[in-house]
């Protein structure tokens, strides 16, 4: 026993060999952990669409829904509110939203919504997820030149009433549009299009 | 009884090195004789460690890392526990003490070269306990679940978004939930109390052992076992740890305790720099609080996170200049090129860009706990042509360069320094 040749190809082998099979169970074994992380079963229930009626919201004013534990702003626009959106594209990073989509192409139109006096968003700041401070009149406490929109308390940042950023902004890009339609005249289910949930 | 004592160690000693141990890390370590105040806050940050361990599980004894139950049991741990307010009060100062005590360890390191060869790894091992801090301060500051909680954990959280193509995905699987939830903070719990604290007391282990295996720095940066005893082999310039510094250090843990004890008891919340105002109301995941500010200790790189703007309608740059503000510090024994390792014997190069890292890190400090208008604005016609105007912003990128710079042109100007000639022994 003790005069036998040791075979090194044959050890080596087999460290090899025990190694990577021990290395596959590792990460496979790992696999559940990781995963157990993500959102439950319950999560994503809590996570499905919702519905509001939107009858009782007066032109010039906003309500906020939650959706997924976070803010969805539905504002209403009075006539001059939306006379104002084209004057200040200069001053916006992305007027007229082609650089980074962040609305479903039904929304990709002047008032980034599907009426034109109701705009939905997801009221989270693109910059750092903080929820920005509606100032939705003209001028205020803003500065003479502000046309209404939304200031961000954290970091600045500012975005006009359809949620389009300004320029010199933390904020990289637009507030986010969800997905949603109108379950009849007055109902609006959000997190869910035509396409799918989101 | 003596006889019984000694029959007892030696019983223990076949099964057990207790002995040897002892001798191996106290009473024949032989540390050099020149530590001076600089050298007080290693040990006080074991202590702060143990603190933080034991008031951390009578804690736990009374919390609930519960979404419905977290904010209140908190309040019912300071008004109804019997002496609930002193546990809550000592583990909250103790994690910004922490935090005083390792940056002024790390600083320590940076005026003697103290992470030089031989002490790398050392080095990495302090840095891996730094960034094991930072999760157990950021985990923990969810469990409250107040206000600057929730929302403090939900712009960290969103900080992964901004990593390009996996972002998204990695701070759903962070937050266990579409947003900062229920999940988020029992997971946090979990990270806070178990995890996070094996890692750390491993890393201490380590620390430590790499610690006495090379020997320790002094002040002037000389290696006492180039010179030691013909005959016992004992560093000339050696004293043992014990009983030499462990009295020593028991100076500094007595000044050190009743600073502690000044701020447990007249100053817990420190204004608002220990405790923020905003955490005494439930966290409200439909409103974000008027400022939101890190505890102090994180300013600096948050500072720097804003100080960056976005670049190609990504926000990710700051993230990872933030990111890398932290990690730039393992980098330390790599770029140092001077051939000296102390700061008394280095030239004014050195001196200057250390002064102006230190001052860069405080005033970055400052400003990440102020909102970014609290300099004013900049007026005049030449400031139309900025993209924000807001001085405090404009300070903050001048001192986020000179942060980097004090990097990375440190294998220069530590080279070029003009150096005074180190003796061969340590002074005084």
């Amino acid at each position: 026993m003790a005069n036998q040749q040791v075979n090194q190809g044959k050890r080596r082998f087999l460290i090899a060999a025990t190694t990577a099979v021990g290395g596959a169970a590792a990460v496979a074994v790992a696999v559940p952990f990781v995963i157990s992380m993500m959102p439950s079963e319950r999560a994503k229930a809590a996570g499905a669409p919702v519905e509001q009626d939107i009858s009782k919201i007066e032109p010039g004013s906003m309500i906020t829904v939650e959706w997924r534990g976070k803010p969805v702003w539905i504002v209403s626009l009075t006539p001059e509110m939306a006379s104002l959106l084209a004057k200040h594209n200069d001053k916006l990073s992305d007027p007229m939203l082609d650089v980074v989509t962040q609305q479903p192409d039904y929304c990709k139109n002047t008032t980034r919504s599907i009426r034109p006096n109701l705009v939905v968003m997801v009221g989270i700041c693109t910059h750092l997820g903080c929820s920005p401070s509606p100032k939705l009149q003209a001028g205020s406490d803003m500065g003479a030149d502000w046309p209404g929109g939304f200031y961000c308390p954290c970091h600045g940042s500012k975005f006009d009433l359809t949620g389009r950023v300004f320029k010199g902004s933390p904020a990289p890009i637009n507030l986010e549009v969800p997905r949603y339609k109108y379950l009849s005249d007055t109902l609006l289910l959000i997190g869910q299009d035509d396409k799918g949930v989101a | 009884m003596e006889k019984y004592l000694t029959g007892l160690l030696g019983w223990i000693d076949e099964r057990f090195p207790l002995t040897a141990n002892w001798k191996a890390h106290l009473s024949e370590y032989y540390a050099p004789k020149n530590f001076n105040f600089w050298y007080y806050f290693g040990s006080l940050a074991m202590l702060v460690l143990v603190l933080q361990i034991v008031t951390g599980i009578f804690l736990t004894m009374h919390y609930k890392p519960d979404a419905e139950l977290a904010f209140a049991s908190v309040e019912y741990i300071m008004r109804d526990v019997s002496w609930g307010w002193l546990i809550r009060y000592m583990h909250s100062t103790g994690s910004s003490m922490f935090f005083v005590v390792v940056y002024l360890h790390m600083l320590r390191g940076m005026l003697y070269g103290s992470y030089r060869n031989p002490r790398e790894l050392l080095w990495l091992f302090g840095v891996g306990i730094f960034l094991c801090l930072m999760g157990e301060a950021f985990f923990g500051y969810l469990l409250p679940w107040g206000q600057m909680s929730y929302w403090g954990a939900q712009v960290i959280i969103n900080l992964f978004t901004s990593i390009p193509f996996i972002g998204p995905d990695i701070s759903l699987w962070v937050r266990g939930d579409y947003t900062v939830s229920d999940a988020t903070l029992n997971r946090f719990f979990a990270f806070h109390v178990a995890a996070l604290p094996l890692v750390l007391l491993g890393l201490v282990a380590a620390h430590i052992i790499a610690l006495h295996e090379v020997g320790s720095n002094n002040p002037d940066g000389v290696e006492i076992k180039k010179l030691k005893d013909p005959k016992t082999h004992i560093p000339l310039d050696g004293i043992p740890f014990h009983p030499y510094y462990t009295v020593k250090d028991i100076v500094g843990v007595a000044v050190f305790l009743i600073v502690f004890s000044a701020i447990l008891f007249f100053a817990p919340e420190m204004g608002g720099y220990f405790l923020e105002a905003n955490n005494f109301i439930p966290a409200d995941s439909l409103k974000t609080p008027p400022h939101i500010a890190p505890v102090w200790y994180f300013t600096p790189y948050y500072s720097i996170l804003r100080a960056v703007p976005p670049i190609l309608n990504s926000q990710f740059p700051g993230v990872a200049a933030m990111g890398l503000s932290v990690m730039v510090f393992a980098l330390l024994p790599w770029l140092d090129r001077s051939p000296v390792k102390s700061i008394r014997y280095r030239g004014n190069q050195y001196k200057v860009w250390l002064a102006l890292f230190v001052i860069s890190f405080l005033v970055l400090g400052y400003l990440g706990t102020e909102p970014t208008n609290v300099w004013g604005q900049f007026s005049g016609s030449w400031a139309e042509h900025l993209d924000i105007k807001e001085r405090a912003t404009w300070a903050a990128r001048l001192f986020t360069l000179v942060y980097f710079l004090f990097f990375v042109l440190m294998p220069w100007y530590s080279k070029i320094d003009k150096t005074k000639p180190v003796p061969e022994r340590v002074t005084g």
